[in-house]
């Protein structure tokens, strides 16, 4: 009854078929098994509640309902991925055995050649699971019964991690209780340093759950209580839910050393600014000589300003008077051919100075490119943001 | 009350069933819970200690033995024959495979009623409870979800020392409940309440193992029922009914 109404196109009849179905909803709202128990007749049976309503008052519109995959979909689309990961080896001319993934990306780039500036709109080839997004399963057995025993609160997973979390807590406060009567304790630090916390984001990927703030900061500060405590037990499921963090310095470019004729050390290094590109090269030992251009800075930059941004990087490494600097520098206007220099000097510096002081550098903003430009004219205003007056009447 | 006639081949095992599900119900202590508390082990639990004589519920009066010293004394006598009712019903639903959810909102307990919970194979609740989870449970739970058949609860008051949503819409479904109540707590709408103290850890921890030993006792028995049946096949029918009426109860 409800599909046949489904078919009617006309806009009018909508809101009669949306509140037709809620009635219906009502009705069909009956304990089905009860119905059939009572045909026949096995009174001793408890009545199993099934709660089932066959139609819900949601708009059944494709863009609404949630897709849901069957196990059997997806094992059959990985099969057919497999198959065809195969085929695209073969046509590529390589072993199937052992095409990887990035193989498969470049294959597929060079077979289908895309311009589209949305990357996730080119043609991919990727395993099903990271296409389709992971979905549960049918929580409870065909007796009706679920299969996790915190399944009724609704957000199983993550209870049960609670749970889990608990009870290590609990065995650990009562180890530690012993180690105090035996009087053993002794305080322990743990570094955590180069790590940080999942976050929220992660932990519902991970717990395939949605989760609200609170309950994520609960979890945190349960963890957190977790490592407060002895026992070494714990250190692995905590670990589980840390991941590591890069630290920014280790990524930083660090010119190599060079040595001319007479056996100086020098570095070069380029920076850049708005449109003023800068080329340097930085002598170890000298007497704070700096030549632009062939023409000696004080000439080169007469505003004090543009000076001083030359100096800055030798000043926060109190290194003044301490190296030569040539360089060459074209394009902008004086203010960012001194940025560039600036920039240019200071990855230049990287190569003579120890590790803590290039991140000293890289926290002062020294070796950060100034990424702002010139912002385009609009049509319809003066300028970039500026209007045209405007006026009343 | 008719034994299924529908075909001639489902009917051996309808009468099986049936032989399976009626032979508890003709002993009024089937599962023998008497044996598994007495008043002075619930006295030795501290079971009979309820609160100040100001948190008093009115309708818990017809359970409270006395007041002294302005602190409510339960009567323990009441609650020993409420509770081997309760404990009958429930090892009853635990038998017919039935699904049981332990609810309470006790930060204490939780851990406890959820590992007790597990233990037996059953269903635990002890957290924020949503609303509509009885009353709107397939949109919260799923479209052709069971709802449990039994709820007991530990704590019948949540955080806030206000009736649980639970009980009501427990009532509101049909569903029987089995409820531990203190002197500040409404026995009204539970099905089987058990006059008791719900505070202190002994207690809990009392009523946690005796529901434990119930439900897995009963789903023993169960087994053994139908391993009995299954063994005895259709010859022995008769004399099987014999065979169990002779021990009803389990041994140790």
């Amino acid at each position: 009854m409800a599909a046949s109404r489904v078919s009617c196109a006309a806009a009018a009849s909508y809101r009669l078929f949306l509140g037709g179905r809620v009635s219906l909803a009502r009705r069909q709202g009956v304990w089905k098994a009860a119905a059939a128990e009572l045909q026949t007749g096995a009174v001793f049976q408890i009545l199993r509640l099934r709660h089932t309503t066959g139609v819900t008052t949601k708009k059944n519109v494709a863009a609404l309902r949630r897709e849901t995959y069957t196990v059997d979909f997806i094992k059959k689309q990985i099969e057919e991925f497999n198959i065809g990961k195969r085929h695209l080896a073969n046509m590529m001319g390589e072993d199937p055995e052992t095409f990887t993934q990035e193989d498969i990306d470049r294959a597929i780039a060079y077979l289908f050649p895309s311009g589209l500036f949305e990357k996730q709109a080119r043609p991919i080839m990727k395993h099903p699971e990271q296409i389709f997004p992971k979905q549960r399963a049918i929580q409870w057995g065909e007796d009706g019964r679920p299969f996790h025993f915190l399944f009724y609160t609704g957000k199983q997973s993550y209870y049960s991690l609670m749970h889990e979390a608990y009870g290590k807590l609990l065995e650990a406060e009562k180890h530690q209780n012993q180690l105090q009567a035996k009087g053993l304790f002794s305080e322990k630090t743990k570094d955590l340093i180069g790590s940080r916390w999942l976050i929220k984001e992660e932990l519902e990927e991970m717990l395939v759950e949605k989760l609200s703030d609170q309950d994520y900061a609960q979890f945190i500060r349960l963890l957190e209580r977790l490592l407060t405590l002895h026992g070494g037990v714990e250190e692995e499921f905590v670990q589980r839910f840390r991941r590591s963090v890069t630290i920014q310095s280790k990524k930083q470019l660090i010119e190599p050393v060079q040595y001319d004729e007479q056996g100086m050390a020098f570095s070069t290094s380029e920076g850049k600014r708005k449109s003023a590109k800068a080329e340097v090269v930085v002598y170890e030992h000298g007497s704070g000589k700096i030549k632009v251009n062939g023409i000696d800075y004080l000439l080169y930059f007469p505003v004090t300003q543009d000076r001083e941004q030359l100096m800055f990087p030798f000043c926060f490494l109190d290194r003044l008077g301490e190296h030569d600097v040539t360089c060459t520098v074209s394009g902008g206007g004086r203010s960012s051919q001194a940025g560039a220099i600036r920039l240019a000097v200071a990855r230049a510096l990287c190569s003579f100075v120890t590790k803590e002081e290039v991140e000293w550098m890289r926290q002062a903003g020294l070796l950060t490119p100034d990424p702002r430009v010139r912002e385009r004219k609009k049509p319809g205003q003066e300028g970039a943001r500026r209007k045209f007056t405007w006026k009343k009447r | 009350m008719l034994p299924g006639k529908a075909a001639g081949c489902t009917g051996l095992a309808t009468d099986i069933s049936d032989k399976i599900l009626s032979e508890p119900l003709k002993h009024s202590d089937f599962f023998n819970v008497k044996e598994l508390f007495s008043v002075r082990s619930l006295f030795d639990a501290r079971v009979h200690l309820g609160h100040k004589a100001g948190c008093r519920h009115r309708f818990m009066e017809p359970y409270i033995f006395g007041s002294r010293l302005g602190q409510d004394i339960i009567d323990l006598e009441q609650t020993a024959a409420h509770l081997q009712l309760a404990l009958n019903f429930t090892a009853h639903v635990a038998y017919r495979k039935g699904i049981i959810l332990f609810v309470s909102r006790n930060r204490q307990f939780s851990h406890l009623i959820e590992t007790t919970a597990r233990n037996c194979g059953e269903y635990a609740h002890t957290r924020y409870f949503k609303g509509g989870l009885l009353t709107n449970a397939p949109l919260l739970l799923g479209p052709m979800v069971c709802l449990p058949d039994l709820i007991i609860f530990l704590h019948t008051l949540n955080n806030v020392f206000e009736p649980h949503v639970a009980v009501r819409d427990a009532a509101k479904m049909h569903i029987p409940t089995v409820g531990i109540v203190d002197t500040n707590c409404n026995p009204c709408l539970i099905t089987y309440p058990i006059p008791g103290n719900d505070d202190s850890p002994p207690s809990i921890h009392l009523f946690c193992r005796l529901f434990q030993t119930t439900i897995n006792r009963a789903k023993q028995k169960r087994r053994q029922m139908e391993a009995l049946y299954r063994l005895q096949g259709p010859e022995g029918l008769g004399a099987g009914v014999q065979g169990s009426a002779a021990s009803p109860s389990l041994g140790a």
